[in-house]
């Protein structure tokens, strides 16, 4: 059955370090390996596909014509609202996701493979980036549906969206931290909403900010959150890149800059 | 039929060969791994030779899966240090990675893909292209005849098929030093007999493998030289005909008909056959036999003692009785389910 001779351990020629390229390589095949998982259970895109479409509907009618008069002068304000929202609890469900692969016995056998440490971690973000690609899509459609016309065109919607799915996966790295060093994946949910809550609605996602006392105004106004909103909105609507383009960047890669290695020291301790 | 591919064979193959170079496959000097209060490894020493099955046997909790983990990089020990083929586990950790495969004792497979799909992934992290990971796949699945089966989710898998999936994403690498921990608790007599045939194919085709087992049948029948180990140390070692013969000619089995007499048929058993007599059952005794002729004045001696007897066999060493010996743990050895 098994013919061929194995060769010798002590004649093979190894490496003890793994190249950048083994690195990319290792990585996309574990988000490969994320998407054929989603592939056999759909039922983890329910978030980011029954989301959009409920919350859109929701909030529009609700607030539309409490906030701006009627439900289509809302649209404009609402719908990247909404997308943001949708995208970034989309990006705390990496986390939990996260937790309960690594839950999994397939985890071990990663752990003892010469594979990038990095590349399990690194592999299930960059798969969630099609499902905040799935969430935008369908927002925008929703609110096209509902008939929101954004003023920049497609061109627009795109830089919009696609800012939005950059910023998620730099966010997600906070979830993602949670995810390793929590013991459940349930607590890693715990504590991931207590965030979660406070960033999305302490914002312009949904309401004008003029009407909110002076302390919650602050918060409001550095809310990297409120920012990402804007520039969607500048985006969008006007199809113009302003300062809170960049304001929210900014936030992004600080984000990244802090629990980008946090994780992965996390990770590392745990592989 | 595995077929490595020329290219590959000739980059792992060095240019020359140097037959000094021909190290242990595992070399451990006095590992320690503490838990809390629990030394789990209390400073073990191990040898494997190249090419040959070696067998890790102890119950449950004494400290062979921890000493797996070890040596497969997925623990650091606390004290000591272990060498994959001359390669330090701990500071060329990728590099031991590159010459084992392990098969635990849970599956380490994804439950929500296909066979076919966990071993294209693994061959995948492993460096193959895409097109020859689906070939090697294919070829692993015929061979441990899981081919019907490829497209199933692992959910719709059997526990005996599980196993050999297990053991065959361990193989994609073709690594030459093999961790199988526990590879057949669990699985019937049949599907237990198709893993020990792998097993020993492996071996023919040049692996090393390290075996854990509770089972000392398996030990007997697979290994070529056995270790014991119980609460982290390491208590035998040898063939096991080594260990068969060190423990004594034969073993009598004297079983009382009341099992109130235990403390005195003990006493008599171990003042005339002059061994220390062991007892695993409440009305069994165990005593190793060094001079036969003893036996009949043990016989009248006990009916003198008013001691009535259910049965007397005389059994000719095994390993069980090595093990019972060594260990000085009856309990554990019997059921192998109690502490973990």
């Amino acid at each position: 059955m098994i013919a061929t001779q194995i060769i010798p351990g002590a004649e093979r020629e190894l490496k003890n370090h793994t190249s950048f390229r083994t690195t990319i390589s290792n990585s996309l095949t574990m988000a490969y390996r994320s998407l054929r998982k989603v592939r056999r259970t759909p039922e983890q895109l329910f978030d980011v596909t029954l989301q959009p479409i409920i919350f859109t509907l929701m909030f529009t009618y609700i607030f539309g014509g409490a906030i701006a008069g009627n439900v289509h002068n809302y649209l404009p304000i609402v719908i990247p609202g909404i997308l943001i929202q949708t995208v970034i609890t989309a990006s705390m469900v990496t986390g939990v996701q996260l937790r309960e692969d690594m839950d999994k016995g397939v985890f071990n056998r990663f752990k003892v493979m010469p594979i990038a440490r990095i590349a399990p971690l690194a592999g299930a973000l960059l798969a969630d980036t099609i499902r905040y690609g799935i969430a935008t899509a369908l927002t925008f459609v929703m609110g096209y549906i509902l008939g929101y016309r954004p003023g920049a065109g497609l061109g627009g919607v795109l830089a919009g969206g696609l800012l939005v799915i950059l910023f998620a996966w730099c966010i997600s790295w906070i979830f993602a931290y949670f995810g390793i060093i929590a013991r459940t994946a349930s607590s890693v949910q715990g504590i991931s909403l207590i965030i979660l809550f406070p960033l999305t609605f302490l914002s312009n996602a949904f309401v004008p900010t003029n009407t909110l006392p002076g302390w919650l105004k602050s918060f409001v106004n550095v809310n990297p959150v409120s920012h990402l909103v804007s520039a969607v909105r500048e985006l969008t609507n006007q199809g113009t890149i302003g300062h809170d383009f960049w304001l929210s960047l900014i936030g992004a890669v600080v984000v990244v800059a802090i629990f980008a290695p946090l994780t992965v020291r996390a990770y590392m301790r745990k592989a | 039929m595995i077929q490595q591919s020329e290219i590959q064979v000739e980059k792992l193959i060095k240019p020359f060969k140097n037959a000094e170079q021909e190290k242990p496959a595992i070399e451990a000097r006095g590992l320690v791994k503490v838990f809390g209060d629990n030394r789990a490894v209390d400073g073990i020493d191990l040898t494997v030779p190249t090419g040959c099955i070696y067998g890790v046997l102890g119950p449950n909790g004494a400290g062979k899966t921890t000493v797996i983990n070890i040596l497969a990089t997925l623990l650091k020990a606390d004290a000591g240090t272990a060498k994959i083929f001359g390669h330090d586990v701990q500071h060329e950790a990728q590099i031991v990675r590159q010459l084992i495969g392990v098969t635990g004792q849970s599956a380490t497979v994804d439950e929500k893909l296909s066979a076919t799909e966990n071993l294209v992934i693994f061959g995948r992290l492993l460096g193959l292209s895409a097109s020859d990971a689906r070939k090697k796949a294919a070829e692993l699945l015929e061979e441990f005849g899981l081919t019907e089966a490829a497209k199933l989710t692992l959910e719709k898998f059997s526990g005996g098929m599980r196993r050999r999936l297990d053991l065959a994403a361990s193989l994609i690498a073709q690594p030459p030093l093999i961790f199988l921990d526990e590879p057949t608790t669990g699985l019937d007599p049949r599907t237990r007999n198709q893993m020990w045939n792998t097993i020993r194919q492996l071996v023919s085709s040049g692996s090393t493998i390290l075996l854990t087992t509770q089972y000392l049948d398996e030990a007997d029948q697979l290994a070529n030289r056995i270790v014991v180990i119980d609460h982290g140390r390491v208590i035998a070692e040898g063939t096991p005909h080594e260990l068969k013969t060190a423990i004594g000619v034969a073993t009598l089995h004297v079983r009382l008909a009341d099992g109130k007499d235990i403390v005195e048929a003990m006493r008599i058993i171990e003042t005339i056959l002059i061994v220390k007599a062991s007892t695993s059952e409440p009305a069994l005794i165990t005593a190793p036999i060094a001079d036969p002729e003893r036996v009949t004045d043990l016989l009248l001696a006990l009916r003198e003692a008013n001691i009535h007897l259910a049965g007397v066999s005389v059994q000719e060493p095994t390993l069980d009785e090595v093990f019972l010996a060594v260990t000085g743990d009856t309990k554990q050895a019997e059921k192998g389910e109690t502490t973990k």
